[in-house]
């Protein structure tokens, strides 16, 4: 057993606030869709402008973290383990096998999460950010800059934002009952608190020790 | 400095910026709201009055006793000695303007020559009609446009409020009125001088606006925010600006094209709210159409005629019948109304042209005919959704033709035709026909028709403009007839919707039944194991 920190704290700040905004967005935006009555249509249209466009600057941190901190590293696809680890979820965690992979700071994603955060990275959030702000451009008071964002028919715009927040809200169902498959059912929420989570000591493959040799090398 | 002072200082800073930021947030969220200068700047312009420049009563050529309202106009002419010319040129005077119509070419139309729903056309009904013409002597198709005798100034400019035109005179004065008091005392135009017609058109208070009436008259801030006595009191000319007697504005009864009307972004601009997302709404929607909630606040409006109901006699005389507010219900004459008051208008796309049913067009008598059609459609960047009267009724037609008949309604004497002397649609529709050159059949029969009055008086104050949620709803949108776009939260994806939901429900029942499996089959495994807490602690120090 030993505590690693494995979530820094820029990394927690923005998994929360991000996970809070799109909680928020979905309620306005659903209440914007007349699918569900909070605030009232004015309020929520005012709230779900507010939370776009902090969800905007939160993004630009966020690409920015990524890419000064390397971190973006972590969701480079690998297809190794990845069957491994769907055996895992479908069969193993029933029969209490062990985790086909590890944890580690600098690996702290399982292929499968690589895979799925990656299109969350790369096609969902894209998806429902520039279909928003699409939408939100849509209609001008001048005539003249109607013309390039007017063209485009509003009930696409609007059918490709509903159909990113249905995936976000799926996502999220499913995000969010994995959490419960770690050491513990709480671990991974823990971890994604604190920073810290008590992983399992194991004798470290030949990877790992390369990788804890470049960690040390890094330190020095 | 030891430690304990450090940290004071610490303290003290970190309660100063802490205080520092709280203020700032609070006065950022807790602003008041800023008055709209815009605004501000339009009341202090309006609230100004013209004052006349010149007292009309000293000047001695209005000093006679003046026995025909042709006197009065030579008089007026001895000074504004070209006006009669401006007067000459305006629709108010020919009854008709040069228009282009789309797909038929320049035509010469108004109310010359325009059938409505109401009393149907005044070609045949001069005598009567000629009571809105501003000349004399309008008895039939022979009146000389060319004689300046016959400009009536008085049912225009007349502020001594004495000033009436004579019932079915052809346009004359009621033989009552004093016509030195009204020429000594001419002005500006005031509400009552446009509203004698504007106001009356149809055969009474406010049968076919619905948003121009006597009630504008005098009325509160709740009915017109523009023209609230005691408030901007504002005369109809302040929006109708005119040039040379050419008056801005149109009224799509009778008018086709978009030049010279009277908007409101000619004061307010196309950008009048403080909150940019209403600002970009003026792209598309009117500002009559959020502000103005209803019409007919004051008295009702006639929303249905049904002449095929007209010709009931009782003992062989014609009679009317009212509602409990006074309004006809029926009149033999003319037949059977309906009316409604404080009316949620219809919204429809128009970018200023119309259409209009032109004397000769055959109709299809199976459907509605559209007396004036309001051209627009989302597509079409020029337009937007503006709000309606609808008036709906049924009029005659030739079932032979299938043309639209123009009767003769008016004479003063038995025996010439007229139906609402004789009560022979026959007779009417072939002396009507006859007037205007075109043939009858001798077979006639009613057809439903509708007209669109575009609704632009009657301005609610700010806190009564629609809400958002009045048209943004998919239950009871306002706009829920106008389905060429797509506008967030009346439309949704049908399927879409239904992929979503199926999809949350999918998931949700996965987790389920994954986690109920894995509970299950962690406590079979416990029992398998003989689990007990202390084993959990020693199988994890020996690393299983």
């Amino acid at each position: 057993m030993k505590k690693e920190y494995i979530y820094k704290r820029f990394e927690r700040f923005w998994h929360w606030s991000q996970a809070s905004l799109i909680m928020f967005l979905s309620l306005t935006g659903f209440e914007v869709h007349d699918s569900i009555h909070v605030f009232g249509f004015e309020k929520a249209v005012m709230y779900h402008r507010i939370a776009a466009y902090l969800l905007l600057a939160l993004i630009v941190f966020a690409i920015f973290w990524h890419f000064t901190t390397g971190e973006w590293k972590q969701y480079i696809p690998s297809f190794k383990n990845l069957k491994a680890q769907i055996r895992y979820y479908t069969v193993g965690i029933f029969n209490k096998e062990g985790h086909p992979t590890r944890k580690t700071a600098l690996q702290k994603l399982n292929p499968l999460q690589v895979l799925t955060y990656l299109s969350f990275k790369i096609v969902l959030i894209p998806l429902v950010v520039i279909t928003g702000v699409l939408y939100m451009l849509h209609k001008q008071v001048d005539a003249n800059s109607m013309v390039i964002i007017g063209k485009i028919p509003l009930d696409v715009i609007a059918i490709g934002h509903t159909f990113g927040a249905f995936m976000l809200i799926t996502f999220l169902i499913v995000h969010v009952y994995m959490t419960t498959t770690g050491r513990t059912l709480t671990s991974n929420i823990k971890a994604m608190i604190t920073g810290y989570e008590e992983l399992e000591d194991v004798d470290e493959p030949e990877t790992d020790k390369k990788v804890k040799k470049e960690k040390d090398s890094i330190a020095a | 400095m030891d430690k304990m002072s450090i940290r004071m200082a610490r303290n003290i800073i970190l309660v100063f910026v802490v205080a520092f930021v709280a203020l700032l947030a609070i006065n950022y969220f807790h602003q008041q709201p800023e008055p709209n200068l815009k605004l501000e700047v339009l009341k202090n312009k309006y609230a100004i009055k013209d004052t006349a420049s010149v007292d009309h009563s000293l000047f001695t050529s209005l000093q006679q006793k003046f026995t025909s309202p042709q006197e009065v106009t030579m008089a007026c002419l001895e000074c504004h000695n070209g006006t009669h010319k401006e007067i000459m040129a305006s629709a108010h005077w020919n009854w008709e303007r040069v228009s282009y119509i789309e797909g038929r070419g320049i035509k010469n139309i108004g109310k010359k020559n325009i059938l409505n729903n109401f009393c149907i056309g005044a070609e045949s009904n001069e005598q009567a009609c000629a009571k809105c013409h501003i000349g004399f002597g309008m008895s039939d198709d022979q009146f000389d446009f060319e004689n300046k005798k016959n400009v009536d100034c008085m049912v225009c400019h007349d502020n001594s409020e004495l000033y009436i035109k004579g019932t079915s005179l052809a346009g004359y004065p009621d033989r009552e009125v004093n016509l030195t008091e009204v020429a000594q005392h001419v002005g500006n135009p005031q509400k009552a001088n446009c509203g004698a017609c504007h106001f009356y058109s149809g055969g009474g208070n406010n049968v076919k606006h619905g948003d121009l009436e006597e009630g504008i008259i005098g009325c509160d801030r709740e009915v017109d925010v523009h023209m609230t006595a005691g408030g901007m009191d504002m005369e109809c000319t302040a929006c109708h600006t005119t040039q040379n007697h050419d008056i801005s504005g149109k009224l799509y009864s009778v008018s086709s094209n978009n030049v010279n009307r009277a908007t409101c972004e000619s004061c307010h601009s196309n950008t009048p709210h403080h909150e940019q997302l209403l600002n970009t709404h003026t792209a598309k929607v009117s500002c009559q159409a959020c502000h103005i909630p209803t019409y007919a606040k004051v008295n009702s409006t006639k929303m249905n005629w049904k002449w095929s109901e007209a010709g009931r006699l009782e003992n062989g005389l014609a009679f009317t019948e009212e509602d409990s507010l006074g309004n006809h219900t029926y009149m033999s004459i003319k037949g059977s109304f309906e009316w409604d008051k404080n009316i949620q208008p219809d919204y429809v796309w128009f970018n200023g042209n119309a259409d209009h049913y032109l004397l000769g067009d055959t109709i299809d008598d199976s459907k509605i005919v559209t007396m004036n059609q309001l051209i627009g459609s989302h597509s079409d960047p020029e337009s937007k959704i503006v709000p309606v009267k609808i008036h709906r009724g049924d009029q005659i037609y030739d079932k032979k033709y299938k043309m639209l008949i123009q009767p003769k309604l008016y004479s003063f004497d038995s025996g010439d035709s007229a139906y609402w002397v004789d009560f022979n649609w026959n007779d009417a529709a072939a002396a009507g026909m006859k007037r205007i050159g075109l043939p009858y059949s001798g077979e006639y029969g009613f057809v439903q028709t509708e007209m669109y009055w575009p609704i632009n008086h009657m301005v609610a104050p700010k806190e009564q403009a629609v809400s958002c949620a009045e048209c943004h709803n998919s239950t009871n949108s306002r706009l829920a007839g106008l389905d060429d776009f797509y506008m967030p939260g009346r439309d949704k994806h049908a399927i879409l919707d239904k992929i979503g939901r199926y999809a949350i429900i999918l998931a949700l029942a996965g987790i389920f039944i994954h986690g109920f499996a894995r509970f299950f089959q962690t406590s079979n495994w416990k029992k398998q194991q003989n689990w007990k807490p202390e084993n959990k602690i020693l199988k994890r120090q020996h690393g299983e």
